[in-house]
């Protein structure tokens, strides 16, 4: 009898590099007919998705600006991620580094500008790192499942900048909910005249290769992916796997942090409620598709920042609600992940008696639990 | 009739044949013991049986009609239940829920008349327990019975049961034998998986032995023994590696002292174990699996906390210490699973430095010449064929274990703690693990052996210690050790004689 049969195997090396461009061609397959219900051509859509922001220097560059706090995010939670530690806080350390920033900014007028800058930098990564602290000590000692710890402190801290906002810190001149200006001298400079991208960029490049250096030539960057990879191993290795955990996870909710800093001091130059959409939560995302890879995770940024530059110039070219970029990029990381795990398996058409190996569904063969 | 008869079944996995044209018979109100090591094949003949697995070769008859067995659906039909090792019960559901689960027709779900239903059920069969109660309330051994409660719910016949004493304790197993006993009394036949001499003769009828998926002899409990099972289960020829001479007595180097341990579900895996191993001997610990030699392991590797007792490593205190201490106090480690000690996604050569990292680090910067080089080193030395590079998972089962192997010894260990050292490799790397650890006695290493091999035991270690129920049955001298006897303690079936079981 002949069938299909779902195997298990060892994905090819090549197969890797080529998943994130397979889960792009299927994604846009996928929310094509979303696109015709819109009444747009998907064709042109995706040229103005994709293509058009490039093609000419003000959005180029605005893609660059809509990366800057994403590649900050997705270094952040790969970070984390690589040591097996599940950051799913991203959002609400950027936000404790903004309220830093929001605070020292103001208090650092008159200092010169690259200590002020130094300072709100570093004030930034330690918020980022106090509000990684709990779930972290909580996860090391009590086995507390950082997953939940670190999604629900995202609400306590939207929760306490509102109060700010709305309380000690509301803007006494235009009574909006909005903290005041920060100082000149802590505004990031700008790269390029009359264009918004500051030299946080800058600071996530730096981050991203100091991640790459951590990771791969430094032994903390060992002990991390060995914890990551394997925890029992790890351990039995002589690893200190909660010191590990620990560093990882503060280093991540530090970088987070740096994120809002650079929102706060190269964007907005005051704190506002919405100084993220989501920028945390994406930099799970940009992880993902990235395969937890410096290099790559810095390249899904750029690729994120274009796909939401490219949804607000679609949404204006076509007509197209701007929530059908929300939709293309939530769609583009359940297609990745599934890629990344099917890749994994292999369907064979299968022809005559094929009763000798068992199925996958009746579990594989193990010598230690038969006897 | 038979109530069951299996004829020339066989079943490979891969290279392994598990099964080996095996004839099985059951009669018709018997409990029929099968006998046999870690192994033996007894699970799989049992998982063809329930439609788990599907034979290569043989057939199967139910009530002298031929069946065909492709999943558990049809065995149930044909009156077979199984009752597994770990249970298939829903925590969070009760009895009756349990019980009734999959067996109930259409969309409506009648609580009360399925409480009703079970309780009639459970008095019938003689079986004690309460339908409403939630099974998480339950004791090991209450589960048990809902388990074989749910078989006969089904109109089961024909009950197996999967090493069904090894997750009970003591006075648990005398309730289930007497729950055995009162089916069989009822006209219901039993298959009882078991590799321990004292329960199958003291509850079955009849006993078949298996040994490497075949099957040994077939005996009825008033014309056999204990001993005569003993050596039908473990008997069979030696090969390869063997230690040469007696060791001159060595000062201990590990000592262990009234040790205790708890397993994963909280119940006592080690009590109170002593044992002095000393320089240049290899002391082998045999036992069935399960019996606590895989917490020994992890105690002595510094991944799981004794409960009681102390660890001595020459004058060194290790009781309770991270495995960075037994490392530092000269412990080498082989763990029983292989991925236990290496991460398949790094690297041969990182895996080869994981242990001593420090000594590999600058200022927090890996020396990644050295590390390279070492692991070349160190793959020529132990003959592992991979490159320094290579991820971990691409390499064979023998290979893998010369890295483990390669990393322990390595460090110049003064004591190795090897546990499973060569299980499921080939005929030469077995060889090659072996000589290795012969080689480290031979240096003045002290060796201590965990192995559910008892050839392997009998031609590497010195003396011998029999673990049995997390307890030290005793400690031979492996010179005039006989598999019969070792059979008998393994199978805790030997009586200790007084003042013989210190060293």
């Amino acid at each position: 009898m002949a069938h299909l049969r779902i195997e298990r195997r060892t994905a090819p090396l090549w197969v890797r590099p080529l998943i994130p461009i397979i889960a792009v061609v299927i994604t846009f397959t996928l929310t094509a007919s979303l696109v015709v219900l819109a009444k747009a051509n998907p064709l042109e859509a995706y040229y103005y998705f994709l293509i058009a922001p490039l093609s000419n220097r003000v959005s180029a560059i605005e893609v660059l600006v809509k990366s800057t706090p994403l590649i900050l995010t997705g270094a952040a939670v790969t970070f984390a991620f690589s040591s097996g530690y599940w950051n799913i806080g991203a959002e609400g350390q950027l936000y404790a580094g903004a309220v830093a920033a929001a605070w020292l900014g103001t208090i650092l007028g008159g200092v010169p500008a690259p200590i002020a800058i130094s300072i709100m930098v570093a004030g930034g990564f330690l918020a980022g790192m106090l509000w990684a602290l709990p779930p972290a000590l909580l996860k090391i000692k009590l086995a507390v499942d950082e997953v939940v710890t670190t999604l629900l402190l995202n609400t306590v801290i939207l929760f306490i900048v509102s109060f700010l906002l709305n309380g000690p810190w509301r803007d006494p001149v235009s009574g909006w909910p909005q903290s005041p200006q920060i100082a000149d001298s802590a505004i990031f400079p700008k790269l390029l005249p009359q264009a918004r991208l500051h030299s946080g960029f800058i600071l996530g490049l730096i981050i991203i290769i100091g991640l790459w250096f951590i990771l791969s030539r430094t032994s903390l960057g060992l002990k991390m992916r060995a914890t990551g990879l394997g925890m029992e191993a790890a351990r039995f290795a002589g690893v200190n796997v909660g010191r590990t955990v620990l560093t990882a996870a503060l280093i991540s909710g530090g970088i987070a942090g740096v994120a809002g800093v650079g929102e706060v001091a190269g964007i907005h130059f005051h704190l506002i409620d919405a100084i993220s959409p989501g920028y945390g939560y994406t930099g799970i995302i940009i992880a993902m598709l990235g395969g937890l890879n410096p290099f790559g995770v810095g390249l899904a940024a750029v690729f994120i920042g274009l796909l939401s530059t490219g949804g607000q110039t679609v949404s204006r070219a076509l007509g197209v609600p701007a929530y059908l970029g929300d939709v293309v990029q939530a769609a583009l990381l359940l297609v990745t992940l599934a890629a990344f795990s099917l890749q994994n398996y292999r369907i064979r058409w299968v022809t005559g008696e094929s009763r000798s190996s068992p199925k996958i569904s009746t579990g594989v063969y193990k010598k230690s639990d038969s006897d | 009739m038979p109530a069951i008869f299996m004829s020339g079944v066989t079943k490979r996995f891969g290279t392994v044949l598990a099964n080996d044209h095996i004839d099985f018979s059951l009669e018709q109100g018997e409990i029929h013991a099968l006998l046999g090591e870690n192994g033996a094949g007894k699970t799989t003949l049992m998982r063809i049986l329930y439609g788990l697995y599907h034979p290569d070769e043989g057939e199967i008859l139910v009530d002298g009609k031929l069946v065909h067995i492709p999943s558990p659906k049809e065995a149930i039909a044909a009156g077979i239940g199984m009752v597994a090792q770990h249970f298939t019960l829903v925590p969070s559901l009760t009895v009756a829920e349990n019980v009734v689960l999959g067996y109930t027709r259409g969309l409506g779900f009648d609580p009360v008349s399925a409480q009703r239903n079970v309780a009639e059920a459970a008095t019938r069969f003689g079986i004690e327990t309460n339908p409403s109660a939630l099974v998480r309330h339950l004791s090991v051994g209450e589960r048990q019975r809902v388990e074989i409660l749910k078989a006969l719910f089904r109109n089961a016949r024909i009950l197996i049961m999967d090493e069904p004493t090894s997750v009970l304790v003591p006075q648990e197993v005398d309730v289930l034998f007497c729950t055995l006993e009162r089916l069989r009394q009822a006209g219901l036949s039993v298959i009882f998986i078991s590799h321990k001499l004292n329960e199958v003769m003291s509850v079955c009828d009849r006993i078949t032995v298996l040994r490497q998926g075949r099957v040994v002899g077939t005996v009825d409990k008033t014309a056999s023994s204990q001993v005569e099972l003993a050596c039908m289960m473990v008997g069979r020829e030696t090969f390869g590696v063997i230690r040469q001479g007696e060791p001159p007595e060595g000062k201990v180097l590990l000592k262990l002292d009234h040790l205790s341990a708890i397993d994963k579900k909280g119940l006592p895996a080690l009590k109170q174990i002593s044992l002095d191993i000393h320089a240049g001997e290899i002391l082998g610990i045999a036992g069935v699996s399960g019996n606590g030699q895989a917490e020994l392991a992890r105690v002595l590797a510094g991944t799981l906390k004794p409960t009681g007792g102390r660890i001595m490593v020459e004058d060194q205190n290790l009781t309770g210490a991270d495995p960075t201490h037994f490392l530092a106090a000269g412990v080498g480690r082989i763990p029983e699973e292989r991925q236990e000690g290496i991460i398949g996604e790094l690297s041969v050569a990182e895996n080869l430095v994981l242990e001593r990292l420090d000594d590999f680090t600058h200022n927090g910067l890996m020396d990644r010449n050295r590390i390279r080089q070492h692991g070349e080193q160190l793959i020529v030395e132990y003959q592992i064929k991979a490159q320094p590079t290579d991820r971990m998972r691409t390499l064979s089962g023998g290979n893998v274990q010369k890295v483990v192997l390669a990393r322990a010894l390595s460090n110049k260990p003064h004591v190795i703690v090897a546990s499973q050292p060569t299980r499921g490799l080939d005929i030469g790397a077995t060889e090659y693990v072996r000589s290795k650890l012969l080689e480290q006695r031979d240096q003045g290493v002290a060796v201590l052996l965990i192995s559910e091999d008892l050839d392997e035991i009998l031609a590497l270690a010195d003396r011998i210690a029999v673990i049995y129920e997390g307890c030290i049955v005793d400690v031979i001298p492996t010179r005039g050790a006989t598999m019969e006897q070792l059979g008998l303690m393994m199978s805790g079936a030997w009586e200790v004689p007084h003042g013989t079981s210190q060293n």
